[in-house]
């Protein structure tokens, strides 16, 4: 393997942070700043790619319905959310009566934490993995039904019919498209044969699982792609917060910091949705790598792997956007006939056929070593 | 050092919310301290450095069955009030079984596995390890067992679709032919 140089990486300034540190202080100490500094770092990435994700999805909606969108803050607009930011952060907590008071404010948290704990173990690029789980896949999958806990608290103890069917609603939703999602990841660990995301990324350098895999991968793409939109609560599948029928569903009752962080988690499951999807399906932060091309390689690696990363879910997350601003909301019922009747069988036998793909050596890097083999 | 204090962390978390889950006045609350409880158990297994049982606890127990408890609840009749607590010998009896079963299984952790037991520093079982073991027949290998349960599993599921599937009433069958 040879050795690309990689000028805009990140990682000879992480040594330099690891090596400062590991100098002037004691390893346990040096080691407890490290993870403060890792969690700050986390948690403004988190913030602002929220920030961000808001003013895009109003600029793209505002494309799609050919408006403006928001233009009055800033050049186009960029710092609408900003100042958005700042309304909510001091707008008031309205207090609700007759309410159980404990879990209404509980349940934010679960939300967010759920989303918080799934970005954490993310592979943004290069060194730029906080937790390198060997079971990365299923982690994520774990953690990320934490949220719904959260989502049915909240609508249950804001003592309010609207915010509790939301939250019937959402619950059903979320614990339907999780099998579909889980079923999808499954068939692409089968793939790469291991759950730890930078052991997917490895074996995916010449060749994206989505073409190694064929067919079974992409249908099995474009299932997490339909059950993650429909696990985040958006675009066709916003029953829960369908605001014609039920104002705003499960969040209804809810206002100033605590709305925020709703908010703010329903757009970073949108990210981590799209994330997941890049690692596991299109090569996560590895740039676009032809075997023999030398030259060429090079020239891609010039291109940081956060770039790619963040390039590569932009990609999908306008998917999503597209999706949601294109299509009408659907039925609860033929919600869950999608999936129930159609995506899962599809993907239980989709599962099949990926096992008998890979033991029958069907693969491209099976069938082309030359061209994509390790 | 920082284990000793995370796990004590984890085990006051355990016994105060296991503590709260059972006096608890309201059933929703009662649902969410046992949710707590389960996390923190999680917590013991990520201490213990074995990611998978982590994982599984979170997503069988915290995602999969509390969702399932709390929306059995939902379906109550009038989830919100408060329980009655109905005083009672069904109080004390419980209470000396959960003294007896504490002192019953004290004594053998006491006897028998301090001192026997050790803790193997071991490198992260991989998921490929877990694997074979689950699906293997040699020696250490639970092949039947996991069958076993899968066969329990699906009767369970069948024996529930049973149960759920609604009986047709002559009334019903005979505006079923008009049909």
């Amino acid at each position: 393997m040879l050795i690309y140089s990689q000028p805009l990486e990140l990682t000879k300034l992480l040594a330099a942070i690891d090596n400062f540190l590991q100098g002037n202080l004691s390893p346990g100490w040096a080691i407890l700043v490290k993870g403060i500094l890792v969690g700050i770092l986390l948690l403004a990435t988190y913030a602002l790619i929220a920030l961000a994700l808001i003013y895009i999805e109003r600029k793209v909606a505002a494309f799609f319905q050919a408006r403006l969108g928001p233009n009055r803050l800033g050049k186009y607009g960029v710092i609408q959310s900003l100042a958005d930011m700042i309304k909510i952060l001091i707008k008031e907590v309205i207090h609700i009566n007759k309410a159980d008071k404990l879990l209404f404010y509980a349940a934010p948290f679960f939300v967010i934490v759920a989303s918080v704990l799934a970005f954490g173990a993310l592979p943004f690029g290069i060194n730029l993995h906080a937790i390198d789980f060997n079971i990365g896949v299923f982690y994520l999958l774990a953690v990320s039904s934490l949220g719904i806990i959260g989502i049915l608290l909240a609508g249950w103890s804001s003592n309010n019919k609207y915010s509790m069917i939301g939250a019937m609603r959402s619950g059903a939703q979320f614990i339907s498209y999780e099998l579909s999602a889980g079923f999808s990841l499954m068939t692409i660990v089968v793939l790469s044969g291991s759950m730890q995301f930078s052991e997917i990324i490895e074996g995916q350098r010449y060749c994206w699982n989505l073409f190694n895999g064929h067919l079974p991968a992409m249908i099995a793409f474009v299932i997490y792609l339909i059950s993650g939109h429909a696990e985040t609560n958006r675009g066709p599948f916003d029953l829960p917060e369908a605001e014609s029928e039920l104002t705003a569903g499960y969040h209804t009752e809810y206002s100033g910091l605590q709305f925020g962080f709703f908010y703010l988690s329903e757009y970073l499951n949108m990210f981590i949705i799209a994330a997941v999807a890049t690692t596991v399906f299109l090569g996560g932060w590895m740039p676009i790598q032809i075997k023999g091309l030398e030259a060429f390689n090079q020239a891609m690696w010039y291109i940081p792997s956060w770039a790619w990363f963040f390039g590569k879910a932009g990609l999908l997350m306008f998917l999503s956007l597209w999706v949601r601003w294109s299509f009408p909301r659907l039925r609860i019922d033929l919600l869950l006939n999608l999936e129930w009747k159609y995506l899962l069988p599809i993907n239980l036998v989709n599962l099949l056929v990926m096992v008998l793909v890979v033991l029958s050596g069907f693969t491209l890097t099976d069938l082309f070593p030359v061209l994509f083999g390790k | 050092m920082t284990e000793q204090i995370i796990f004590y962390l984890l085990a006051l978390a355990i016994t105060a919310f296991s503590i709260l889950a059972v006096t608890s006045k309201r059933i929703v609350r009662s649902a969410t301290y046992l949710l707590f409880v389960l996390l923190a158990t999680a917590g013991l297994y990520m201490l213990l450095g074995y990611y998978f049982l982590f994982a599984v606890q979170i997503s069988v127990y915290a995602g999969g069955i509390m969702v399932l408890f709390i929306m059995a609840i939902f379906l109550t009749h009038k989830p919100g009030k408060d329980i009655r607590t109905k005083k009672g010998w069904r109080i004390h009896a419980s209470l000396l079984l959960s003294v007896v079963g504490l002192l019953f299984s004290g004594y053998i952790v006491l006897n028998n596995a301090i001192g026997i037991v050790q803790f193997i520093e071991n490198e992260e079982l991989t998921m490929q390890q877990i694997g074979t073991a689950m699906l293997g027949t040699g020696k250490q290998q639970y092949l039947l067992s996991f069958e076993m349960m899968s066969i329990l599993l699906l009767a369970c599921i069948v024996g529930a679709i049973l149960i759920a599937r609604k009986t047709k009433t002559e009334k019903n069958e005979s505006n079923d032919t008009e049909l």
